[in-house]
């Protein structure tokens, strides 16, 4: 009860601030709140793979890819679906759902293909798990770019409607992060955590690796599926291109700085690496500081972000969080039991 | 209650296992011995289900268990304290026992067994909520035994409980093993301490490169003057 209660305080919190947002802020800030908040879905959803079971996944910018036409290609609009792709195959080209079940579907598609690829790539471990991952994310680029009847190919989908908005966002936000919360916190969570530290022991207690293996592997692509699709909805055009080892690779750097296996951990993280960077924008394009100019200083961000990224990394080499969790009694400094 | 026969495995192109064939009793506490490379731990993992035999049959209760995987041979009864204790380091005491409980549901009895366990190994119950990798060897050999007996097994097997623990303290363990077979739990034991492990077995199997060189009574292997030079160092 007690804490049903801090969930439905923490929700109305967040209700709160987002209104805040949506009424104060102009739609540049929305925008960055938006792109905040599916971050932390990928981020966090990353977390499952490759923090909590171990398998160091970079495959999440192709689950994202999947996620982003997946749903492009069940809401885009029929007028524009006639446009922009007239060889759809008829029951696809004459079918435009409504965005939160394109979203789901998304989803679903995402795992399906991360049940696909998991079990013959599972097989693998450590560094070889991580490259097969990373040829998923290729063959995912190759497969778009080469199959312009379903995808228009390089060019790209444009013109996806704008559905996504802060609500939306972090509709989904709340729903990521509570449902991998439950699932870290249960019996499936246990598997996870024995298959990361000795998979031998995990499979002497009798914990099924391939079954628990899988089925992290395609929770996680479930919600990175999700948050492609949001993103696309936002960006409003996608193309091969934007699903590349750079958006990965964000990813990656998000949860490491964040702390493998720590949910509050990868929020943080995910929070602050996307508003950094936007916050310190004014400083490339040169401004006014107590009366002297200064000059202009492109790519001043990305050293900065780096300088940080390396700080971090030598004095928190498990991440912010490790991984533990923020809790309010740490906040308040009692030492939980 | 277990039976294997003629199984020869393989590591690569390396043949470990030459056709073994031995049999397990039910209530019985049995020993494999034999020298470092003899092939006792690869027959423990072949039991087990982390390795698969290439040709040769395993029976368990009169079921074939060839190809069964290894979390379905938890769920019939045979649980596995690996070599080298592999505990979950940054688990607690208490989580890397409730994990060996992974496929019961009678929580009643799950509590009930990590009572007994405790009383089994006292030691445990006072690093309750410390991380397992903190302990000290022995009692790291005491969480692996104890894990293994969480699945509430038939047959227990057990692979060189003794390894780096003091004297005081295999022999301390040694007891412990036995109460455990008298409480109704079948035991198959693999030991470097061959005089130990005969001396509280009623039979044993001396392995040698991959098969089985002699077995028989454990008091008889005991007083056999190979058996004495080779390995019990007499």
């Amino acid at each position: 009860m007690k804490r049903f209660l801090g969930v439905l305080f923490g929700i109305s919190i967040l209700f709160l601030v987002i209104f805040f947002i949506d009424k104060r802020f102009n739609s540049y800030y929305r925008e960055i709140f938006s792109i905040i908040g599916i971050n932390i879905i990928l981020v966090t959803s990353l977390n499952i793979s490759n923090g909590f079971t171990g398998l160091f996944s970079l495959g999440h910018a192709g689950f994202m890819a999947v996620g982003a036409y997946t749903s492009a290609l069940l809401d885009l609009p029929l007028d524009k679906k006639a446009m922009l792709l007239p060889n759809l195959p008829y029951w696809l080209g004459h079918i435009s759902l409504p965005f939160l079940l394109s979203v789901i579907m998304a989803g679903f598609m995402a795992a399906f293909f991360a049940v696909l690829v998991g079990y013959p790539v599972l097989r693998l471990k450590g560094h070889y798990l991580s490259v097969a991952t990373l040829g998923f994310m290729v063959i995912v680029r190759v497969v778009i770019n080469n199959t312009p009847n379903l995808t228009r190919g390089a060019i790209g989908i444009n013109n996806i409607p704008n559905y996504t908005n802060i609500w939306w966002v972090y509709f989904w936000v709340v729903i990521t992060v509570y449902a991998l919360w439950r699932i870290i916190n249960s019996s499936y969570g246990r598997a996870f955590l024995a298959i990361r530290e000795d998979h031998i022991a995990a499979s002497l207690s009798g914990v099924n690796l391939t079954k628990y293996k899988i089925l992290s592997f395609a929770i996680g692509a479930f919600f990175a599926g999700v948050a492609g699709a949001l993103w696309a909805h936002q960006i409003t055009a996608i193309t091969p291109r934007a699903f590349s080892f750079v958006t990965t690779f964000n990813i990656v750097v998000m949860l490491v700085i964040g702390g493998m296996g720590s949910i509050s951990g990868s929020i943080v993280s995910a929070f602050l690496l996307t508003l950094l960077p936007e916050l310190m924008r004014p400083l490339e394009e040169g401004m006014v500081l107590f009366g002297y100019q200064l000059p202009q200083l492109y790519g001043l961000t990305q050293l900065i972000m780096a300088t940080l990224l390396i700080l971090v990394m030598i004095f928190r080499p498990k991440g912010l969080m490790g991984d533990r969790e923020l809790s309010l009694k740490g906040i308040l400094g009692q030492k939980s039991s | 209650m277990l039976r294997l026969e003629n199984v020869e495995v393989y590591y690569g192109v390396i043949r470990a296992l030459k056709g073994i064939t031995l049999k397990v009793e039910k209530g019985e506490i049995v020993s494999l011995i034999g020298a470092n490379g003899a092939g006792k731990t690869t027959t423990l993992r072949t039991i087990s289900g982390l390795l698969t035999p290439k040709s040769g049959k395993i029976y368990y209760n009169d079921q074939d268990i060839t190809y069964v995987p290894p979390y379905k041979r938890v769920g019939m009864g045979i649980a596995h304290s690996p070599e080298g204790r592999e505990i979950f380091t940054t688990l607690t005491v208490y989580e890397n026992l409730v994990l060996g409980s992974y496929l019961r549901n009678d929580r009643e009895g799950i509590e009930k067994d990590i009572n007994w366990i405790f009383s089994l190994f006292p030691r445990l119950k006072e690093r309750l909520s410390k991380p397992a990798g903190t302990l000290s060897g022995g009692e790291q050999q005491m969480l692996a035994i104890g894990r293994a007996l969480m699945a509430k097994p038939q047959l227990l097997m057990l692979d060189e409980p003794s390894l780096g623990l003091a004297p005081i303290l295999v022999e301390e363990l040694f007891e412990v093993i036995e109460d455990i077979n008298k409480q109704g739990t079948t035991i198959l034991l693999v030991e470097q301490n061959a005089n130990m492990a005969l001396s509280i077995s009623q039979r044993a199997y001396v392995l040698e490169t991959g098969s089985v060189k002699m077995e028989g009574d454990a008091k008889e292997l005991q007083e056999n003057e190979d058996v004495k030079k080779a390995y019990l160092g007499a």
